[in-house]
Formats: C-alpha cells, sequence, structure tokens
C-alpha cells in the first residue's frame, strides 16, 4: 500500500500544474524535506493518487542538452486539446501540421519557411504568412516548441506531456532511441542500409564517450558522425 | 477601451467571456428521493470516474484561474449524474484536498461561481523561480489594503507608472494586465465611484485575493519597507489580524435555498 501524501507531494503537484515542466534539480527541492527523499519513490507515491483521474507525472530527456525534466500529463488525452483553451481551430491544425513535418523529417527539425508554406495547405480557414508566423512565435513562447537559428523543434514539454497523441497519432512513422528506448526526434542514424537504427543526440554523447572509433551497437559498422562532447 | 463594470448579477451581460448558459435556472437541488434513487443507479466506481472528469475539468478552468460555474459543471460534466451531485461533489472535494492540497470555494452563492484556492501554507523560502507577476499584484493589493480598501484606479496607474513604466518586458500592457486579467482572475475588483462625471473606477481587493492572500503578511511586508513596526498602522493591524468570519461559505452545496 503506498504511503500517504503529504504537504511536500501536494506541494511538489502544485508546482508542476503552474509551471508545466520542472527539471531535476528542482524536483529534488521538494524531496529534500522528504524521509526517504528518493525522487522516483517520491513521484510514483503522487501518481499512485492521480491514476483514478488519469493524470500521471512522466520524465523525460530533453533531446538538447539531456537532462531529465518531469511534467503532469493526462494520459486520458489523444488529442492536442489541452491547448485549445489557447489556440484557435486553425491554429492547432498549423501545430498539428508541423508536427507532421517534424515527426518526417531527419534530424527532428524544420525550418520556418516550410511550415509557412504549410499555412497555405490548411482545411479549415487559411493563415496568411505573417499570421503563421505569429502563431509560430506563440508557440515557442509558451514552450510548445524550441527556435534555434530559424528552426523549430519539439520542446520537453510538449514530448513528454503530448506523448500519448503522439504515440497515437505517429505510430510506426516514429524513430525510437536504440540506447534508451524513448521516441526520438533530433538523433543520429547508422550509416548502414541494412541497419539505421537511430540514437538520440545526448545518448550518442553518453555511449560512445571518449571512444576513438565509435561504432554501432547493433551492426558494428563505424559510426561516422561527429560525437557531441568527445 | 475594454468595458469595465462591477462583475455583480444585477447586471445583465458578463464583461467576461464566461460560458452564456441559462440552465442553472433549471437544475436544482435533488431532494433526498432523487439522490438515492441515483445512488442505486450508478456503481461506486462509476461515480468515482465521474468525479474524476469533474476534477479534470475544474483543474483546467482553474489554470486560467477562470470561475468554475456550476450550471456548466452539470452540463458539461455532471449530465446523467446530475441528481447525486451531492456525492460526486464530496468525492470531488476530498480529492482535491488530499491530493492537490487545493480547496474548492464557492465565491458567488447566487450564481454558484466556484474557485480553487491553495490551502497549503505557504512555505518560507519555497521553492521555484517567484513569479513577476504575483509581486506586481501584491503590490497593488498592498496599496489598497494601506488606503482601507479602495483606490482609484488613475492613483494605482500613477504608482505603478514609478515602479514599471506602461510596458514592461514580462508583463506587456501593464494597464491591460492590471484591468483585464487580475479582475478576470478575481484578485481584483473594479468598481464604479457613483457620481463621477466622467466616470471613475476604484480597485478593491478581489474574492481570490481576500481567500488567498494574508493582510497580516501584507502588513509585514509594509512594516520591513518602511523600517516600521506593522502595529503602527493601528487600523490596519486591527483588520489583517481579526479573527476569521464563522463558518465561511464552503464548497458544500447549500441545502438551504436562499
Amino acid at each position: 500500500m503506498p504511503p500517504h501524501l503529504g504537504d511536500s507531494h501536494r506541494r511538489f503537484l502544485q508546482s508542476m500544474m503552474s509551471n508545466s515542466v520542472m527539471d531535476e534539480q528542482q524536483a529534488r527541492l521538494y524531496t529534500s524535506q522528504c524521509v526517504p527523499d528518493k525522487l522516483d519513490d517520491f513521484i510514483e507515491t503522487i501518481n499512485s493518487k492521480l491514476q483514478p483521474m488519469f493524470m500521471q507525472i512522466r520524465k523525460g530527456m530533453s533531446e538538447d542538452n539531456g537532462q531529465q525534466y518531469y511534467a503532469l500529463v493526462n494520459m486520458a488525452e489523444t488529442d492536442v486539446t489541452r491547448m485549445s483553451s489557447d489556440y484557435a481551430d486553425n491554429e492547432l491544425e498549423l501545430f498539428r501540421k508541423t508536427m507532421d513535418l517534424i515527426v518526417s523529417s531527419e534530424n527532428g527539425k524544420v525550418s520556418s519557411t516550410d511550415v509557412l508554406n504549410v499555412a497555405d495547405t490548411l482545411t479549415i480557414k487559411k493563415l496568411k504568412k505573417s499570421e503563421a508566423e505569429q502563431v509560430l512565435n506563440r508557440l515557442v513562447q509558451d514552450k510548445w516548441l524550441n527556435e534555434k537559428r530559424g528552426e523549430f523543434s519539439l520542446s520537453i514539454k510538449c514530448i513528454i506531456e503530448m506523448e500519448p497523441y503522439i504515440r497515437r497519432m505517429y505510430e510506426d512513422q516514429l524513430k525510437m532511441c536504440h540506447i534508451c528506448h524513448n521516441v526520438a526526434f533530433q538523433c543520429q542514424i547508422c550509416d548502414s542500409p541494412t541497419c539505421g537504427i537511430k540514437i538520440h543526440n545526448p545518448c550518442v554523447a553518453r555511449y560512445f564517450k571518449g571512444r576513438v572509433e565509435p561504432r554501432c551497437p547493433a551492426c558494428d559498422e563505424f559510426w561516422p558522425y561527429e560525437i557531441p562532447g568527445n | 477601451m475594454t468595458q469595465r463594470k462591477r462583475l455583480s448579477n444585477t447586471q445583465g451581460r458578463r464583461s467576461d467571456p464566461l460560458e452564456e448558459d441559462d440552465s442553472d435556472l433549471t437544475f436544482t437541488q435533488p431532494s433526498t428521493s432523487q439522490v438515492q434513487r441515483g445512488l442505486d443507479k450508478f456503481t461506486g466506481s462509476q461515480m468515482d470516474q465521474k468525479a474524476a472528469e469533474v476534477i479534470q475539468y475544474i483543474l483546467v478552468k482553474d489554470q486560467k484561474k477562470i470561475p468554475v460555474r456550476r450550471a456548466d459543471l452539470v452540463k458539461h460534466v455532471l449530465k446523467d449524474y446530475r441528481y447525486i451531485y451531492p456525492e460526486i461533489m464530496k468525492r470531488v472535494l476530498q480529492t482535491f484536498d488530499q491530493v492537490f492540497g487545493l480547496k474548492l470555494v464557492e465565491i458567488d452563492t447566487k450564481n454558484h461561481l466556484y474557485i480553487l484556492i491553495n490551502k497549503l501554507e505557504p512555505q518560507e523560502g519555497a521553492a521555484g523561480p517567484p513569479n513577476p507577476k504575483m509581486g506586481l499584484l501584491f503590490v497593488i493589493l498592498s496599496l489598497i489594503f494601506m488606503k482601507r480598501g479602495a483606490v482609484k484606479e488613475s492613483e494605482c496607474f500613477q504608482c505603478l507608472l514609478y515602479i514599471c513604466g506602461e510596458r514592461h518586458e514580462q508583463f506587456g500592457d501593464v494597464k491591460k494586465l492590471v484591468t483585464d486579467e487580475f479582475v478576470r482572475q478575481r484578485y481584483l475588483e473594479c468598481v464604479r465611484i457613483p457620481h463621477t462625471e466622467p466616470v471613475e473606477f476604484e480597485f478593491h481587493w478581489g474574492q481570490r485575493a481576500e481567500l488567498e492572500v494574508s493582510k497580516a503578511k501584507i502588513l509585514d511586508f509594509m512594516g520591513e519597507l518602511h523600517n516600521q513596526d506593522p502595529q503602527t498602522w493601528s487600523q490596519q493591524y486591527k483588520e489583517a489580524h481579526a479573527p476569521p468570519p464563522a463558518a465561511p461559505s464552503t464548497s458544500q452545496p447549500n441545502h438551504s435555498q436562499r
């Protein structure tokens, strides 16, 4: 029988609800009040109480810095409807299409030009290019997308909170990381045509750390890419 | 110019975009026999499931700090379960209390509006980054409190102009934040000053502020700011440390018709 919740658990949960994504360091500030202070157990206790409401605190790794983040997820949501109070229907359609582009891209990124082109093809009320640009800016501001050098990728908030939707929507299209077995958008892909396994950039850095001659863990072919951090 | 009126039910149109719904007129408290029939009809786990949906609904609304209307709750979530509303709400309240440390409070007993407030004691050295919007709100609430409950709109903005200017890098349009957001969230109330021509408005503490913000803490803050003992403001001190009103309106549905 999992232990009862204390005020530390409740504070953590309230903070999750208002901040929406928390990194590991921030999360540990809450468990320090608890005995035992193991973060995973702490979260498991909360999750056991959240389950009847189809909510869970889930963990995800940022594809940018490899750090762990925590977010509150509505497991029953199978669409992007949680954003519907902030975005109009055609804006949500643009977001979905942006996600389509990112999922089908090789490097998990999409240029603003590509997204703006898609704005023309919306079935619900079309968006002008300038309007679409505004929507993209808001999506970045609201932390659903990351933007770097004119290219957009899915934020860690998006990846964690939309996971049920992403898995359901893209199923077979999704790339999976060979090392950590989670969904991968920004990753390196094995050069060998018969292999083609994918590894997250941070997972590459960890797995191949210090190796002079990196080789694919699945097919042993030379791993031809730059190892981040080596 | 945004329309600013006292948010009261004596005026027809509301100034904030709450869902227009008149079915509250048709929802009356179920009778005990209706409740009993309802309880017989649904299993415990079905009721738990429905309670979970109610909780989800309220949490989503509360994220935007929009008060929840009982009529909307009944129409959009409870539906067939409306006759066992008291039973469902009992589970809802318990979960909010035990899992989230939140309390569902009725702020408008005529129109049955509810908000969620934090019932956990704010911690010393609380974790998490300070929220600049709340900082600004705190300043405004302090101003109103020290002025014994009301500050003219113009005076308030004059004061804020010194502090943060008209546009702030994080808040954006300060006036809009205060008159739109804070009022809609019930942190502030914007009230028309009678017999003023052209019409002038003043700010009062809103219902959410009354429930969530401690006047004693504001006074302590003032004391630190001015390097004075809070007790030197004797009237404010009395108000801040007055005993809480007996039997505050709670989230249990009223069993007596008002």
